[in-house]
């Protein structure tokens, strides 16, 4: 376990966390490599699919971050986002996956220090979980997990 | 619409038991409408499906289709090939469609990934509730347009009972009396005193207590 590199996806709203992730950089804040953002143009895009196929495709863990409650630039895209997170976390659960590997934030463009900071949160959560059931059996047969 | 809900993942993956190519396919009519059973759900199933069995290192094909209603013929000839090379179908459609996909190839398996609710509307957006209970002779004039067969957890024809207590149903506090909605809808088009007029007994043969139903019009019949 201890040579697990966790494969995080990142859901990243363009109008907050996206630029919040861009604020970390600008101020050379150091941040989980392995986390892979994703932008959209608003966490209401995120689909169930979408967040079922990464971790089909072997991501270990996958983020949703969108604006803070009542700001978002559609007005709710970011609380329907919540509800479908909730839903898709029952189904990981459902499945052996384990809810627990998907989570949603809300921040400000402002936040770059938060954005870091919740980037190893989930790394360190990731880490104790261990690797994606689906991800691991599939590597043990030499797949990559990369399809798709 | 027929409402429906997905089956629990373990019940569907018992079902699977011992199949290597399932073929999961999906109705585009009422199911699809009410979230249960269309071209998404389909997807979404079909994902859970492949990450279960790779999480338990068994191998399992899962193919996915979706017909536009599972309950008329002419339909299921584009997923002809499909269903032939399947070891087993799974299928999205409520009750009906699942019995009319087994009509239709007596020699695969084809197996309910749904439990079929009611027929009912979407009162609120992810919020659906029983309207109708096709009993085959309709009252709903009778009863301002509320059905008491459906609504009422009695099926009282001549209500409210003793357990209507301030507009709610004894069986669950969070039902409201299907007789005090329909005396305040009579109420509100003014023909309260037609309710003084007693229902008589129902004739139960026209719904399903006469066995199951049928209906012919032979000036459609080919």
């Amino acid at each position: 376990m201890a040579d697990f590199e966790p494969k995080i996806i990142a859901f990243c709203c363009q109008y907050c966390a996206y630029a919040a992730a861009d604020l970390a950089g600008s101020m050379r804040l150091q941040y989980a490599p392995q986390v892979r953002i994703v932008r959209v143009l608003c966490t209401g895009r995120v689909d169930e699919l979408w967040l079922l196929r990464a971790f089909e495709n072997g991501a270990d863990g996958v983020f949703v971050a969108g604006c803070l409650e009542g700001t978002c630039h559609f007005q709710q895209g970011n609380l329907r986002a919540r509800k479908r997170v909730q839903y898709v976390k029952k189904l990981l659960d459902e499945v052996g996956v384990g809810g627990e590997r998907l989570e949603m934030f809300f921040l400000s463009t402002a936040e770059g220090p938060r954005f870091a900071a919740l980037a190893d949160e989930m790394m360190a959560k990731i880490k104790e979980l261990g690797p994606n059931p689906v991800r691991r059996k599939s590597e043990a047969r030499g797949e990559t997990g990369e399809s798709g | 619409m027929i409402v429906a809900e997905r089956k629990p993942l373990a019940e569907i993956e018992t079902a699977l038991n011992g199949c290597s190519k399932v073929l999961l396919v999906g109705c585009g009519g009422c199911v699809t409408v009410c979230l249960a059973g269309g071209e998404k759900e389909v997807s979404i199933l079909a994902s859970l499906l492949r990450m279960s069995a790779q999480a338990q290192g068994r191998p399992l094909e899962v193919e996915e289709a979706t017909i536009q209603r599972q309950c008329d013929r002419e339909f299921f000839a584009e997923i002809r090939e499909q269903v032939e090379e399947c070891d087993l179908v799974l299928s999205l459609a409520c009750g009906v469609g699942v019995n009319f996909f087994a009509e239709m190839f007596g020699d695969k398996r084809i197996v309910p990934a749904l439990n079929t609710r009611f027929m009912g509307a979407a009162v609120a957006e992810g919020m659906w509730a029983e309207r109708c209970l096709g009993c085959g002779d309709c009252i709903l004039d009778r009863t301002g347009g509320i059905c008491p067969l459906a609504r009422c957890a009695k099926s009282l024809l001549n209500g409210p009972c003793g357990g209507s207590q301030e507009g709610k149903c004894e069986v669950d506090p969070e039902t409201e009396c299907a007789w005090q909605l329909i005396y305040e809808r009579m109420e509100q088009l003014g023909r309260l005193e037609e309710l003084e007029e007693i229902l008589p007994p129902k004739d139960w043969s026209r719904g399903h207590d006469g066995g199951p139903g049928k209906v012919v019009r032979e000036e459609v019949s080919i």
